[in-house]
């Protein structure tokens, strides 16, 4: 699919500060959107693609994003230094090509003058102070990590729906039913609900076996044609739905921790597949927690809201066993999280199923639908949600 | 979990990182003065405080003080590394908006979700206070 004629400049601004030592990075950005959407005659309720770059304060897209309470279903935070926003407008030209968004702001800010109060970034790199990450000031003072504010979701996941230990812990089972078969897992024991309980407690409700591994490690995947798939000789699986979204408090009115980002990345995802969740035969589900499990399958709609409790026990993720087979490689609570990031991994087990080359032991009998989902950063603050659906041809 | 009222303000808390943006607030937390930011386009307040409303994106922003009263939204203690058990919660104002915060003071037998708090200021390493909430 070509670009051409597919997409329009429609608003531009461009600020007129040249020494800003009394607004900070984020507003600058911020104005500089509303100025863009007052020039295009739009609002901010408009915008459903985000572009930025290293300038942007805090982690990718996300800090940014939630600053400006944006609601998106894209996003691409690519560095490529000063050019960074020219080739965002061809990013943003193929995303709306594509229908994965109509509306995308590009912004950009820095204040290299006021480098020396640490609020700046100077020779065109990204900004230096904390001070610049919006959030940081009312939030990084709390002791937060991904164990308590995970721990958090679960705490409140369990208030409004009655979720238990227990029922968290039977994620961690499964996990270990199949990290068992795969060599290379950093925790190969097979572990019971009464010994993740007997865990020491990291983060109420969260204990140890609640939590994933912590491994060096890496990834790799290629994505190309379907001439060149086809000329290859291996297993065709084709990528027919993906769906992104990020959550944050965006101000923090209606706070709702028990859900994530997963309730809009999915339905973009299976609405672009034309499938359903019942449809899936395996599904990688990112598991930096048991919680991260539970609440995703939620969200994406394998069971009903609040009724993820009672979807994974008894084994019902396990493969051979349940009805939803997950994580058959023992996903980050037993294989591995390498550099913490475990999305790669996620693809990668997805991609084994979908080619009917993972463990024998574990293998679906018919994979020709898998999912992968992930979220990044941290359920209990800002994250951001990836769905990613793939057919076996 | 030990029934005794733990101290965590044990913890030591590090000062917090202050901008152009975010300095009226903790000049005012030095005097004691816990403030919110209220849009006067849309009526509505928010939390953490911007200079452009993250529901309307109006720049037309005002600081107001807040008696720092609510309920916790959700809380989790955290046991690893560190000397003393801690409680990271989000308190929901009564204004609004969630503000992530510690709560100091609590009995960790009856910490509760629901639990009615109030602003309570803690010192850090050479920064201004910060905003923890403590049971009432």
């Amino acid at each position: 699919m070509s670009i051409k004629g597919k997409a329009y400049i429609a608003g531009v601004y461009e600020h007129p500060l040249r020494d800003a030592p009394n607004i900070s990075t984020a507003q600058i950005h911020a104005e500089c959107a509303k100025g863009a959407l007052e020039d295009a005659g739009l609002t901010k309720d408009d915008i459903d693609g985000y572009f930025c770059a290293g300038d942007a304060p805090g982690f990718g897209a996300m800090s940014m994003a939630d600053y400006m309470g944006l609601k998106l279903r894209h996003m691409d935070s690519t560095e490529t230094g000063g050019s960074s926003y020219i080739l965002h407008v061809g990013h943003a030209a193929q995303a709306i090509a594509e229908g994965k968004c109509s509306v995308a702001l590009i912004t950009l800010a820095g204040r290299p003058r006021q480098a020396r109060m640490g609020g700046g970034g100077g020779r065109g790199g990204p900004p230096g102070g904390a001070s610049d990450v919006p959030e940081a000031g009312f939030e990084n003072i709390w002791g937060g990590s991904t164990h308590n504010t995970y721990g958090m979701c679960a705490m409140r996941h369990m208030h409004d729906y009655g979720t238990t230990a227990e029922q968290l812990a039977w994620i961690k089972v499964a996990a270990s039913h199949h990290a068992q078969w795969n060599e290379h897992a950093f925790l190969r024991d097979v572990v019971t609900v009464e010994d993740v309980l007997a865990s020491p407690m990291i983060a109420d409700p969260l204990h140890r076996l609640d939590c994933c591994v912590v491994t060096d490690g890496g990834g790799a995947v290629i994505v190309t044609t379907p001439e060149i798939a086809k000329s290859l000789k291996r297993p065709l699986v084709k990528v027919i739905g993906a769906g992104e979204a990020p959550k944050g408090p965006r101000g923090g009115l209606n706070l709702d921790l028990t859900y994530s980002g997963a309730v809009w990345s999915g339905p973009i995802a299976f609405e672009e597949a034309g499938v359903t969740p019942q449809d899936i035969k395996y599904a990688s589900i990112y598991d930096s927690f048991t919680i991260t499990v539970l609440m995703q399958l939620e969200d994406l709609g394998f069971c009903k809201k609040g009724e993820g409790g009672k979807f994974v026990a008894d084994g019902n993720l396990i493969s051979g066993i349940g009805k939803l087979p997950f994580n058959t490689d023992g996903g980050g609570l037993c294989n591995n999280h390498p550099t913490n990031r475990g999305g790669i991994t996620k693809v990668i087990e997805a991609v084994r199923q979908a080619r009917g080359e993972a463990h024998p032991k574990v293998q679906v009998p018919d994979p020709s639908l898998v999912l992968a989902h992930g979220t990044g950063g941290s359920l209990g603050t800002r994250h951001g949600a990836a769905t990613l659906i793939m057919e076996r041809e | 979990m030990a029934d005794t009222i733990e101290a965590p303000t044990a913890r030591r808390i590090p000062a917090p990182a202050v901008n152009v943006e975010s300095k009226p607030f903790w000049d005012a937390a030095e005097q004691g003065k816990f403030l919110i930011k209220r849009c006067k386009a849309c009526g509505q307040a928010h939390w953490y405080p911007r200079a452009l409303c993250p529901h309307c994106f109006s720049s037309d922003t005002v600081w107001e003080e807040s008696p720092g009263e609510g309920v916790i939204y959700t809380y989790s203690v955290m046991h690893r590394n560190t000397p003393v058990p801690y409680a990271i919660a989000y308190v929901n104002l009564d204004e609004g908006p969630a503000v992530l915060t510690n709560i100091i003071d609590y009995d960790a037998a009856t910490l509760k979700i629901g639990q009615r708090v109030k602003v309570k200021w803690t010192p850090t390493e050479g920064g201004p206070p910060v905003f923890t909430f403590a049971p009432v």
